[in-house]
């Protein structure tokens, strides 16, 4: 018996094999802003995939506590830098829930716009940088152009492309200047024919096709465990858009579909995007037919809204109400509520304590790129290199949300 | 913000109530939020923290598949016997029902990790062991998630000062980043413009 043994001397080694470990860092042209993910590989298949987050952690939770309720506004807008208006329509619901403050019918239907146009720019951004990351460069570009329109839309309204501050608690800044919503109505129709131009592009493309189905596939169950949201679900075949099921602002008032998808992967999740950018294409459109003409867009009472300027220069009450709100802020009273709004990329949550103060107490952002970042591991598992750049794009991942 | 119609108003006192008897024994406090939209749950102790989630999930009665968020309030400032408040905010898409389950906890205690219940749990877990510096015990894999690699603190309790201890920078000299000790040129400034006189809050 020893002989045997003695023949072959390696038998009895153990041998250590650790998988090749791979920063895929956080300058990268395909992380999707600041991503430090470590893959551990075998060969060209991923092993596992940790993201290390927080690289673009500012500390919004923590600032919003030293700042009064209307100077914690514009935090909300860069949180999710690709879509503002939806996150500052949840903190003005979030505030306007303790103050109990009813908005106005016309408010409401213009914060509904804003935040159907702010779907169509990150469903149009989400798209096309999935697709540059993938390989296909022209989308990309095609969708940039009407982003711009959109964000001239943004710009007439408030005054900035980008980080708006439009949407406060109280109801809209300012109200809509003359002929928006007529050049709204020529948009919605000629971006119709634009999305069956970027949806040629992509959808029947054999590449395309050979690199999104498939990839990154999760069952209705696993999507439930892992806390998914928004198009995530959908695409995993259930039928949940918080719109519809637990509305809020004047949803209720139309008519759309939630598209469901059937396979749980990336092909789906796409097609979902593109045609959630028509369904929001309709409801603007009804939005435009029913939104009343002569209603006021910010509440009366001037103790929880600034006056406007003609009103502050002419009289003597509204300057000591612009004063006092710019200064002081209203004090909230004690309460604490949470808000869940249909973002584009998920349900978006904010959380408000207030304790009787002109501050929040405390302020808690819920985003759902970090849930949807969570389950990179999971959803790369047995996938290649290649692939892992699929599944970011899919999840729509935007770092100022995740790291806030 | 839609209100609740009185139907779903009964519904939503009789699923109290029916949750009221069930977990009689762990329940402090259950109350429904101001917004009428969903269900405040407030625990007498930690430890009971992984029945009643168990329960809330698995039964077919409530089937609450959807963790949506944990997170943390530091009451450092209130006058209370616990300091920390942890939320679990819990969705059933079933019953288009939300519910939110808190725990009170003193400052050295721990809670049970349930990322085994529902996975996304130990990214949530991990923010606020990195934020507020709770432990929670059986967890896979605590470590910090926002904060810089080498931090030490947490920052979002409330004794911890807005621009922290430390800061970080190049050194031109040393021709890398040094991490020092913080040093401001004016002093903080927070602007407290408190009213002296009492404003009436409950005029709504």
């Amino acid at each position: 018996m020893n002989n045997l043994l003695t023949l072959n001397p390696n038998k009895n080694k153990i041998h250590t094999i650790k998988n090749f470990t791979m920063n895929f860092g956080p300058q990268h042209p395909a992380a999707h802003g600041v991503l430090r993910l470590i893959l551990a590989l075998d060969g060209e298949i991923v092993k596992k995939a940790e993201p290390h987050i927080g690289l673009l952690h500012r500390g919004t939770e923590k600032l919003i506590e030293y700042k009064t309720f209307f100077q914690a506004l514009p935090y909300f807008d860069r949180l999710d830098y690709v879509s503002m208006m939806v996150q500052e329509h949840a903190y003005s619901l979030a505030v306007e829930n303790l103050l109990s403050l009813k908005i106005s019918k016309r408010a409401s239907f213009i914060r509904v716009i804003f935040s159907e146009i702010t779907r169509i720019l990150n469903h149009l951004l989400a798209i096309t940088t999935h697709a540059l990351d993938v390989g296909a460069l022209t989308p990309f570009l095609w969708g940039f152009e009407e982003r711009e329109k959109l964000m001239e839309f943004y710009e007439r309204v408030s005054g900035a492309r980008m980080h708006a501050s439009y949407i406060r608690p109280g109801g809209v800044a300012q109200d809509l200047p003359i002929g928006l919503l007529k050049d709204m109505y020529f948009f919605c129709i000629r971006f119709y024919e634009r999305l069956f131009e970027i949806e040629s592009l992509l959808t029947n493309n054999r590449i395309w096709k050979q690199r999104l189905i498939d990839v990154g596939k999760v069952s209705a169950i696993d999507a439930l465990n892992w806390g998914f949201s928004g198009p995530m679900l959908r695409g995993s075949g259930i039928n949940w858009d918080l719109r519809k099921d637990q509305s809020y602002e004047v949803y209720n008032l139309f008519d759309f579909n939630v598209i469901v998808g059937k396979n749980g992967d990336c092909y789906d999740r796409y097609l979902i995007r593109i045609e959630e950018m028509r369904e929001s294409l309709q409801i603007i459109l009804q939005a435009i037919n029913l939104i009343p003409d002569f209603d006021y867009i910010k509440e009366n009472d001037r103790k929880f809204v600034a006056p406007s300027r003609l009103q502050m220069k002419n009289s003597m009450e509204s300057i000591i109400h612009h004063f006092k709100f710019f200064s002081e802020n209203y004090n909230v009273p004690k309460g604490e509520t949470y808000v869940f709004l249909e973002a584009p990329k998920g349900e978006f949550g904010v959380f408000l304590k207030s304790d009787g103060s002109n501050k929040p107490y405390r302020c808690r952002i819920k985003a759902p790129g970090f849930v949807h970042l969570q389950a990179l591991d999971f959803m790369s598992q047995g996938h290649m290199v290649a692939d892992v750049v699929t599944i970011i794009g899919t999840q729509d991942i935007v770092f100022g949300e995740v790291d806030r | 913000m839609i209100e609740l119609n009185m139907k779903n108003q009964i519904k939503l006192i009789e699923y109290l109530v029916y949750l009221n008897q069930n977990l009689i024994k762990y329940i402090k406090k259950i109350e429904i939020l101001k917004s009428k939209k969903s269900i405040n749950l407030i625990l007498k102790d930690a430890k009971f923290l992984e029945p009643t989630i168990f329960f809330l999930k698995k039964h077919s009665k409530n089937q609450f598949e959807l963790l949506s968020d944990i997170f943390s309030i530091d009451l450092l400032s209130n006058t209370n016997f616990y300091r920390f408040q942890v939320f679990y905010a819990l969705l059933s898409l079933r019953f288009n029902i939300r519910i939110n389950i808190i725990i009170n906890l003193h400052e050295y205690q721990k809670i049970n990790s349930i990322f085994y219940i529902y996975k996304n749990a130990s990214w949530f877990e991990r923010e606020i062991w990195d934020m507020f510096g709770i432990f929670f015990s059986n967890h896979n894999d605590l470590r910090r998630i926002l904060s810089d690699y080498g931090f030490e603190g947490f920052p979002l309790r409330k004794d911890f000062p807005l621009s922290g201890y430390f800061e970080v920078r190049y050194d031109d000299k040393r021709k890398r980043i040094v991490y020092e000790v913080i040093e401001t040129s004016q002093e903080f400034r927070l602007f407290e413009f408190k009213s002296p006189w009492e404003t009436s809050l409950n005029i709504y």
